[in-house]
């Protein structure tokens, strides 16, 4: 194990953007983002930033090809796969598990050519939570924000005065041999008991006793009609505040523009809430907003669990705790179904 | 024959004219021999009230740089009222870009009858050499509908 | 508050047993004290109503939908001054049935923000005790306090009205509207600035945008059965922030489509994740209204003539903006 003073954290940064992007978050315009850091750039220890750290690997937007048409003929540019170095610093334990999550989307046959790129070109860091707050639940899904080592390559703790810094994985040791001039080694007691006082908070949090036993792949018919939906559904807006906050949700949409350079064709980020997803050329399958909800709580509950192995596409990160414009989430969704017990 | 033959940058403008009058007067100031602009583009409507933001906002997209609306004068209208609604309309419009921080003077209202090619040639010259002068507009296109220079 | 909410429980409870009404629009009870969800109650479910000062969301807009499904009877509706706005907008607009509603309108003192307590570095918040001047808040960290007026929501802090416009009964204390800041004060900031620096302030704000709508979708303005933007064949759907364009796009049609309408209610503001203050963009609308076209609120009259549907033989000409003092 490994520390380096808070105050040097500047040092620490600057010497792994020598060779690599760094991205960590950063408070800009009053939200905090993950961003790319630059000489200057001030890391921000908030606990969850606005998006999740999954934009890093798979954006919002992103270029695919162009092509052009002459007459008959057909042009088609592909685009660059990203080949850029990046190291993501400061991901909670709860986005960390959300990379493995997306991992069974993208990385399974067909693989995601730009996402493998960009996940294999980059060190995850993960940081314990020092002050989780009342809408985590990461305890649900498995995830230890006192230790997060689970889904990261370096895990780093923020105690005392110091950073403290042990790598998990080969990417994790091979960052550390790069940068190991900034780092001093250091033994592990002010670790475990932050550790200890982490573990602690999380037994208080409300959400975090959580029983998903209602749910699971072989749930559907179970839970697909069952009366809950209406109440839940009822107030949603139909927004993609959600969807667009969310670590694991990875639906997108794949459309067209035509510029002056040709078309272009890119993939954003769609939503199963708004009205116009999937739609096809007889209408969408979904019309009503109820259907919409249910989809998007079945699939991270119920669908997603059927297609791998049982693990459920949630971290219990509590984003959408914090973002829906009306309070209703998916803690409210597992405890109508018996949750609480 | 490409309109930028020397390669010297030249504004693209949007002129959204009215069939009754304005699309009228641009009619008679070209059988005067007027001259004006070749970079002003005329979209004909049907009124000016037919103008919906949207239009506006499309034009500044696909590369615009200055956007013109010409229709009857007030009290004129070939549906008596339409010029009226599309008076404040856009006057809030253009004030709203104003607020987000583009250039004023790109954008414009005129009222041109159907005989007045000369004031319609005059408009034209004046809001090309205003646009010229701001330079290109870089603030509100997308840069997809840039041409890429080879 | 407290007692108001007392209040309208009871008073709930005696509409559905007279039959005065069959079911009943408010908030229902969630994990903690913020995170009441709008929600219809019959008999059964009435116990979870509850009212708090996190109530900040406005109801009228799911009248729209209610109101087309009430076959029989009244849904009983509770308003807080600024929604009594919204209503009588959605009445002006025909978007809902006057007959069909109960409203029982809620005095209110501001609502608070969640947000804004937490960005006090008050984490863990499991409940909040509002005692009218001060906040008891207790956390998984202890016990905290700060001053309600420092955590109001936006939208309260530069409160437009203390009066309810319309209703069947009220319910509550009236309280004053004195400490409210001017509404208009950050929109003639921003006008006060240069063309650049104003570019700047919406440029470093719209680009934080993700495009999830839900300031559309929470605005009772908004209240179109297909929005264009969600209109694949209207060329400008698009849910990508490929270019930053597209942003402004949306937030200036966005604005305009509810200019004139917009009661000012400040949900747009209220629910952006990314915590842009979209009520800049409506405001200043408003004041260009107010200026131009004499002094107009949406939503204070049922019935009034919204103002970009209206015009006068000498309006102003659109060249004032040209004329303006700074650039």
């Amino acid at each position: 194990m490994y520390y380096i003073e808070k105050a040097k954290l500047s040092e620490l940064f600057s010497k792994i953007a020598e060779n690599r992007s760094l991205y960590l978050p950063v408070k800009k315009n009053g939200q905090t983002n993950f961003a790319h850091w630059e000489e200057g750039t001030e890391y921000c220890d908030d606990l969850k930033t606005v998006k999740s750290a999954k934009d890093h690997f798979f954006p919002q937007t992103e270029s695919l090809m162009h092509f052009k048409t002459e007459g008959k003929k057909i042009q088609i540019n592909q685009d660059k796969i990203p080949d850029e170095k990046t190291v993501l610093f400061g991901v909670r334990g709860c986005d960390a598990k959300s990379f493995k999550i997306l991992d069974s989307v993208f990385m399974s046959e067909p693989q995601d050519a730009f996402y493998t790129a960009r996940r294999e070109n980059s060190v995850v860091i993960t940081t314990a939570c020092s002050s989780p707050d009342e809408a985590c639940f990461c305890g649900v899904f498995g995830v230890d924000p006192a230790d997060p080592k689970a889904d990261s390559d370096v895990v780093t703790w923020f105690a005392g005065d110091k950073l403290y810094w042990e790598a998990v994985s080969e990417k994790g040791e091979a960052l550390t041999e790069e940068i190991k001039d900034v780092l001093s080694s250091s033994d592990e007691k002010e670790v475990e008991e932050e550790k200890a006082r982490i573990s602690e908070i999380t037994k208080l949090l409300p959400l975090n006793n959580m029983s998903l036993s209602a749910f699971g792949g072989d749930k559907t018919d179970a839970l697909f009609n069952a009366p809950q939906w209406d109440k839940l559904s009822e107030a949603c807006l139909g927004c993609g505040s959600c969807t667009f906050v969310c670590p694991t949700c990875q639906c997108y949409d794949v459309r067209d523009y035509n510029g002056a350079n040709g078309i272009q064709r890119y993939r954003c980020w769609d939503s199963c809430m708004f009205s116009d997803f999937t739609m096809m050329a007889h209408g969408t399958n979904r019309p009503t907003q109820k259907q919409r909800f249910r989809q998007r709580f079945m699939h991270k509950l119920v669908y997603f669990p059927a297609n791998n192995n049982g693990e459920f596409s949630c971290v219990g990160c509590g984003r959408c705790v914090a973002r829906c414009p009306i309070s209703m989430n998916i803690a409210k969704v597992i405890k109508s179904f018996g949750g609480d017990k | 024959m490409p309109i930028n033959e020397n390669k010297e940058w030249k504004p693209l403008i949007v002129a959204f004219c009215c069939n009754w009058c304005s699309y009228a007067g641009a009619d008679l100031a070209g059988t005067s021999r007027l001259s004006y602009p070749a970079e002003v583009k005329i979209i004909k409507v049907p009124c000016s009230c037919r103008v919906n933001p949207m239009f506006i906002l499309k034009a500044f997209e696909r590369g615009a740089d200055g956007v013109i609306m010409c229709g009857c004068h007030p009290g004129d209208c070939h549906y008596s009222t339409g010029n009226y609604y599309a008076r404040r309309r856009m006057t809030m419009l253009f004030s709203m870009l104003d607020y987000l921080g583009i250039d004023r003077q790109r954008t414009r209202v005129e009222w041109v009858s159907a005989a007045e090619g000369q004031k319609f040639a005059a408009v034209m010259n004046d809001f090309a050499k205003t646009i010229t002068e701001l330079g290109e507009n870089v603030k509100l296109g997308d840069l997809r509908c840039k041409k890429q220079q080879d | 508050m407290q007692k108001t909410a007392g209040l309208i429980k009871k008073r709930a409870l005696e509409l559905l047993a007279d039959g005065t009404v069959t079911k009943v629009l408010g908030w229902e009870e969630g994990d903690f004290i913020y995170d009441v969800t709008p929600a219809f109650f019959d008999k059964e479910t009435i116990d979870s109503l509850v009212f708090s000062s996190f109530c900040g969301s406005n109801l009228s807009k799911y009248l729209i939908k209610a109101c087309k499904e009430q076959t029989e009877g009244k849904i009983l509706v509770f308003l807080k001054p600024c929604d009594t706005f919204s209503f009588n907008q959605l009445l002006t607009e025909h978007r809902i049935d006057r007959e069909k509603v109960y409203v029982v309108g809620v005095e209110c003192k501001g609502m608070l923000d969640i947000e804004k307590i937490k960005a006090l570095g008050i984490n863990g918040v499991t409940k909040v005790i509002d005692n009218g001047e001060s906040l008891n808040i207790k956390t998984i960290y202890g016990e905290k306090t700060c001053e309600r007026s420092e955590v109001l929501l936006e939208k309260c802090t530069t409160c437009k009205s203390k009066e309810l416009v319309v209703f069947d009964e009220v319910l509550g204390e009236k309280a004053e509207n004195e400490n409210s800041q001017d509404r208009f004060a950050q929109v003639a900031a921003l006008e006060a600035m240069t063309t650049e620096e104003r570019y700047a302030f919406w440029q470093g704000e719209l680009s934080k945008c993700i495009r999830c709508n839900a300031c559309r979708n929470v605005c009772p303005a908004c209240s179109c059965m297909k929005c264009v933007f969600d209109n694949i064949q209207s060329g400008v759907a698009s849910k990508s922030n490929a270019d930053t364009f597209e942003e402004k796009m949306f937030h200036i049609i966005r604005a305009f489509h509810v200019a004139g309408r917009c009661t000012d209610c400040g949900e747009c503001s209220r629910v952006c994740p990314q915590g842009i203050p979209l009520h800049l963009l409506n405001r200043k609308f408003i004041k260009d209204i107010n200026e131009l076209y004499g002094d107009y609120q949406a939503g204070e009259e049922a019935g009034s003539r919204a103002p970009l549907v209206n015009f006068t033989f000498d309006d102003a000409e659109p060249s004032v903006i040209h004329e303006r003092g700074n650039s």
